[in-house]
């Protein structure tokens, strides 16, 4: 295959894993704050004490850590199948990709959420603020600089399970990577979806950590 | 204004029954600047936590501006609305602050006014305003990391004033500043008393706080409040540990067949030259073996420890004469009179570390 041939092969294949990344770690964003925050707020101690909800919501986080990516995405290939209408396909890879890495996020809010001062709880409480007001104004927003962190480390995991999604034919730089790198033996193909992998990475990684610092700027003295 | 009756809070850690508060009754008037001292671990922060239940009391009953917030509590972790409310009126300074690093100092200002549902444009003027009392009106667009201590806790009680509470509660507010700023703290707290005719309570384990800015003030020891008063009925108990601490007077007998009168002067009388009267109109040799003055709320207090030559039967009428005179005279005899001496140790041990 020549080079013009692999181009645009290679421009679809960064296209769609982006597609697939990006529209997972916005599922996941959205299933897994609001788990991670359950998690903190129905500890023991916590204010929505809850010990039969947290065990619950605990175990369940704990079966999605502790499934391997590539197994959980033929495990849940009918609930794919009936979400989508098909588990072919990098839409279809969203669900499996949000399913894994939701669990793994919401460990990451819940790290993030339970480093937040207790003091500055107290105080919201003292004002009579209610719970739904003490994770607005007090947890997200203390706890977002990490938070932002989490989301980047979820992304580059996100990124690395698309490559394994490639297996079961959800298209992508990993799909080509294995197709074409590894069953037809054309290097050249290992080699550039490689080096697009490490360059995605590195953006996302480079962006996140912007982020962050412009965000935990605000906290610190300037002068 | 803040009335506890019975209050009981009881932890239970690893299954063991830790007791922090054991039947306390505390009365706080409208108006005055209610003091309470300890060390750590004698229940004081177990107390003011109880009086807006950020501590849920085990049993006993907390009344503030009328309402009995404990029958407002319920069950479980979540606080009601009308808990809630009940709150919004009740001001609460922190010793580390607890201001919000994400938002600038007069967004953390609006903070109890967001939660009260008060619109933008009022908020902002309101915030500005206490900005503006509590002498930071520049710094409205700072970052609480970009202030110092002081600073943070002058922010602290903008914030707490937001809501136009009638009580101010003060966990320690002073305890990680420097002794310079504790007094401009203090300074304002007692300014906020007055011109806002708020009732404050305070807690705190530096008798300096005390003798500073309190009206009243109540002893706490192992989860109970040991003795309580207004300074002057403090000063006016023999015997009184927290008037020992307040002013400290030792000394002991210089020899056998000596008299030692410990006088506490209030007010007016202080400014009185009774020591040199006395000499002069006995004829006898006064010493004066420790004594103790300050101004407190205003007022100048002190206490003297002097020594009269002669046994107790030989001075019962210059004794009788001080007395005369308004001013406070115990004999205090040498066994007795070791113990006061002892006392200040408890705060001083404290203030040490």
């Amino acid at each position: 295959m020549s080079w013009n041939d692999m181009q645009p092969l290679l421009a679809q294949g960064t296209v769609d894993t982006l597609y697939m990344v990006l529209w997972a770690a916005l599922v996941t964003v959205i299933g897994g704050l609001p788990l991670g925050i359950l998690l903190v707020l129905t500890d023991k101690g916590g204010l929505l004490r809850n010990t039969v909800l947290n065990k619950v919501v605990g175990v369940v986080v704990n079966i999605g850590r502790s499934l391997p990516f590539i197994i959980l995405l033929i495990a849940i290939i009918p609930f794919t199948t009936w979400v989508v209408g098909t588990f072919i396909g990098p839409t279809a890879m969203i669900v499996p990709l949000a399913v894994g890495a939701i669990p793994f996020f919401a460990r990451l809010v819940e790290t993030a959420v339970r480093e937040v001062d207790h003091g500055l709880v107290e105080a919201v409480q003292s004002m009579g603020g209610s719970v739904p007001t003490i994770v607005r104004k007090v947890l997200l927003p203390q706890a977002l600089p990490s938070l932002v962190s989490g989301v980047t480390t979820t992304v580059i995991v996100l990124i690395g399970y698309s490559a394994m999604a490639g297996a079961v034919g959800g298209e992508g730089l990993g799909s080509l990577a294995i197709t074409n790198g590894f069953q037809r033996f054309d290097d050249r193909f290992m080699l550039v979806t490689v080096a697009l992998l490490i360059v995605i990475v590195t953006v996302v990684q480079l962006i996140g950590d912007i982020a962050v610092r412009l965000l935990a700027r605000r906290g610190r003295a300037t002068s | 204004m803040i009335t506890t009756s019975g209050l009981t809070k009881v932890y239970q850690s690893r299954g063991r029954e830790v007791t922090a508060l054991d039947g306390v009754d505390l009365h706080v008037r409208e108006g005055e600047v209610y003091g309470v001292i300890g060390q750590s671990g004698a229940g004081k922060s177990s107390l003011i936590r109880c009086v807006n239940l950020l501590e849920r009391p085990t049993s006993g009953t907390v009344t503030v501006d009328g309402q009995d917030l404990t029958a407002l509590a319920g069950r479980g972790p979540r606080a009601g609305k009308g808990l809630r409310e009940a709150r919004s009126r009740i001001g609460m300074v922190f010793q580390h602050f607890n201001l919000l690093s994400s938002r600038t100092v007069q967004r953390n200002v609006e903070l109890p006014l967001e939660i009260l549902g008060i619109s933008g444009q009022a908020r902002t003027r309101k915030a500005l305003e206490l900005l503006d009392l509590v002498g930071l009106a520049d710094k409205a667009k700072a970052y609480p990391g970009q202030l110092s201590g002081g600073q943070k806790q002058r922010v602290g009680i903008a914030r707490a004033l937001a809501g136009d509470p009638k009580v101010l509660l003060s966990d320690e507010a002073t305890s990680a500043l420097d002794p310079e700023t504790t007094r401009s703290i203090l300074q304002l707290l007692r300014d906020v008393n007055q011109q806002l005719g708020l009732t404050v309570l305070l807690i705190t384990h530096e008798m300096d706080v005390v003798k500073t800015v309190c009206d009243s003030a109540a002893l706490m020891r192992g989860g109970r409040v040991v003795e309580s008063g207004t300074v002057d009925e403090l000063l006016a108990t023999p015997g009184s540990e927290l008037a020992d601490a307040l002013f400290p007077v030792g000394g002991t007998a210089s020899g056998p067949d000596r008299t030692v009168v410990d006088v506490t002067f209030r007010g007016d009388e202080a400014a009185q030259p009774v020591i040199s009267q006395l000499a002069r109109k006995y004829n006898i040799d006064i010493s004066i073996l420790g004594a103790a003055m300050d101004t407190v709320g205003g007022r100048q207090i002190g206490r003297m420890r002097i020594e009269l030559p002669g046994g107790y039967a030989d001075n019962v009428v210059p004794i009788g004469f001080l007395r005369e005179r308004g001013l406070q005279a115990e004999t205090v005899d040498e066994a007795a009179g070791a113990a006061p001496a002892r006392t200040p140790a408890l705060f001083t041990e404290e203030a040490a570390k």
